[in-house]
């Protein structure tokens, strides 16, 4: 693994060391690095004829803030967060994810950054039905290269920030939605990522359960993570800090 | 990614679909153990072909006199035959035998205790060296046999054959009884209980060669008996006639036993090609089984490839755990075939009571066999999961 450097704007001690020798450098980026950094971001899809699905995104995300990214379906939003999770890669501008440009990375760097510095929580869980809850939490750890020992004790003290540590040895078909997602945020959770991404994680859940994790959010938002949620319902973005919305590709702070 | 946790996965993976893994798998553990079993059974079926030549017959090579010198009694064959032959490398036992004319003369037991019975009976006489006996496997019941001394002597002694003692009422030689042949008196020195070749000696009453030249006025040994060591029949078929008849080895016929690694080489082919094509067939459907069942999981788990992709998973992780189940399928056909296999060679084998016989490198290999294919097989799947776009995997859930 070619070893990266910080963008020199970011001002960061190069080559920090890190707990696994695998890890981006940047390990401990100071908190003045902002956690996200976008600028004039735009993703094109095809040719004839273009599609044009971001144009211009300027964002900063300070850590330890949650940001909404509200928007029609249609607008860009699922594509912008594909670029912030370093599974789709911009058309043109710059994206530093702790000062980190990941605009040069090669395919594998980027998996090691999402295995790294990235947690998904998705609108439909994504949890292998075939495996228990634990094991489910500890595939976060899987692709990052970490020791096998203790895994299994970080990832029930994941689950403990979640409540679910009665459900460890469950399989994730016998859990209610709000519970499945609630694992499914511990997976996020486990390893302390730079940046949690969620896509539309109320969508797939009732009015009880939606609250139950919104409540979550909030109390893992007063912990200081750094929270990314899109979503096309207001009442979920009103919990995030921050809220954008992005209309026809375009991003916009959301005054309301 | 660490290697344990790459096993880990695999087999997760495998565990979580135990039913289509063990049918999938089926299709490698018939055709590894059709081949495993093949392979065994005529290796076992051509050595027990092998076996059974080898003890008599593939060591048997008999010289008389040909057409052309005369046949039968002819007298083409030396009187040191026997010593001719021992010369030649390859030779285990040899030694001369011939029919000798009594002109009509009895034989007749004495003292006569039974009255009942026939007084004189007519036997047939031969002449042997005293070689002869070990080139025809003869066993002693009792006494001795004769040796070169009493042919040089021209001793009148006389062994018997187990029916020829039974005819003269001759059971024991312990008491040194004789025989009038013709007006001529022999002592039995020997009884023979049985022989491996030329049966004839069995109703016979053999004396030495030089007995016979002298009594009888023999002018020649009839043939020459020889065992071969094994391997050594066509060296001594080619070697013999020159050695007993160097100014013309055209006089003399040589019988020598089939070549046994034809008769081998005939049923091996007949029973291998069948069933080694049927091993074939069966492993190549079970390949193609692994295969399509690979590229339905990895058509099926999309969503769960996504879900890896987004989790740090490089392509090649991906590529790898799908390879790798599919290769512990094939190794599990594997196992589980060259065992199968292994066990219908002994069922065989115990029912026909042959001995089993398996290249160690059989049951041993099949396994790698079977990961091989698995490995194969999965080869074109693996390659379509790693190359799934990360986002539209994970737009297609688990």
């Amino acid at each position: 693994m070619r070893h990266l450097t910080p963008h020199p704007d970011a001002d960061v001690a190069p080559g920090a060391p890190s707990h696994d020798g695998r890890r981006l450098v940047a390990d401990d980026a100071p908190p003045e690095v902002p956690a996200v950094a976008l600028q004039g971001l735009g993703r094109v899809f095809g040719a004839d004829p273009p599609v044009v699905a971001l144009r211009g995104v300027d964002l900063v995300l300070e850590r330890g803030t949650s940001l909404a990214i509200l928007g029609p379906s249609g607008s860009g939003k699922s594509t912008l967060l594909n670029v912030l999770g370093c599974l789709d890669r911009q058309t043109c501008g710059t994206y530093r994810l702790d000062g980190i440009d990941v605009g040069g990375l090669s395919d594998g760097e980027r998996a090691v950054l999402r295995a790294q510095r990235i947690g998904f929580v998705f609108q439909t869980f994504n949890l292998l039905a075939h495996r228990p809850v634990i094991e489910n939490v500890m595939l976060a750890e899987v692709y990052r290269g970490t020791a096998r020992d203790g895994r299994h004790e970080r990832a029930l003290r994941a689950l403990e920030r979640v409540g679910m540590t009665h459900r460890a040895g469950f399989l994730p078909t016998r859990l209610s939605g709000g519970e499945q997602q609630r694992v499914a945020i511990a997976r996020a959770l486990l390893g302390d990522p730079t940046i949690m991404l969620c896509d539309e994680p109320t969508g797939n859940l009732d009015s009880v359960n939606t609250r139950s994790v919104l409540a979550l959010f909030d109390e893992l938002g007063a912990l200081g993570l750094t929270v990314v949620i899109v979503t096309h319902e207001d009442e979920v973005a009103a919990h995030a800090a921050r809220r954008v919305r992005i209309i026809d590709g375009e991003l916009s702070e959301d005054g309301a | 990614m660490r290697p344990a946790d790459l096993a880990a996965e695999a087999f997760a993976g495998l565990v979580a679909r135990p039913a289509r893994v063990l049918l999938t798998v089926l299709g490698t553990v018939i055709g590894i153990g059709a081949l495993v079993a093949t392979l065994g059974l005529s290796k076992t079926a051509g050595s027990q072909i092998v076996g059974h030549f080898d003890e008599l017959s593939a060591t048997d090579v008999v010289v008389s006199p040909s057409a052309r010198a005369g046949g039968a009694g002819a007298a083409v064959l030396p009187w040191d035959a026997e010593a001719r032959l021992r010369r030649l490398n390859g030779v285990a036992a040899a030694g001369t035998l011939a029919d000798v004319d009594v002109r009509g003369a009895l034989v007749r037991s004495v003292p006569i205790n039974d009255p009942l019975a026939a007084g004189a009976v007519q036997l047939p006489m031969k002449a042997a060296s005293p070689g002869a006996f070990r080139a025809v496997h003869a066993e002693l019941a009792a006494g001795r046999l004769f040796d070169e001394g009493h042919s040089r002597r021209a001793d009148r002694v006389l062994v018997l054959g187990p029916n020829a003692a039974r005819r003269l009422g001759i059971t024991r030689v312990d008491q040194q009884p004789a025989v009038f042949v013709g007006d001529r008196l022999y002592a039995v020195i020997g009884m023979l209980s049985a022989v491996s070749r030329q049966a004839s000696l069995l109703g016979a009453a053999i004396m030495p060669e030089g007995t016979a030249r002298r009594e009888f006025g023999l002018r020649a040994p009839a043939l020459a008996q020889v065992e071969t060591r094994l391997g050594a029949v066509d060296l001594i078929v080619r070697q013999a006639p020159v050695a007993l008849s160097p100014g013309d080895p055209g006089l003399l016929k040589v019988a020598a036993p089939p070549d046994p690694r034809e008769l081998r080489g005939e049923v091996r082919n007949d029973l291998d090609a069948l069933f080694l094509l049927l091993g074939g067939v069966s492993l190549l459907v079970g390949a193609i089984g692994i295969a399509n069942v690979t590229l339905v999981s990895v058509l099926e788990r999309v969503g769960e490839i996504g879900l890896r992709r987004a989790l740090g998973a490089a392509r090649r992780h991906i590529a790898a755990q799908f390879l790798l189940e599919s290769a512990a399928m094939g190794l599990a056909g594997g196992i589980v075939g060259a065992s199968a296999g292994t066990l219908v060679i002994v069922g065989v084998s115990a029912s026909r009571t042959w001995t089993p016989v398996l290249d160690p490198w059989v049951p041993l290999g099949a396994p790698v066999v079977g990961a091989l294919i698995g490995l194969l097989s999965g080869t074109y799947p693996s390659l379509r999961a790693a190359w799934l776009e990360p986002v539209e995997a994970l737009r297609s859930g688990t």
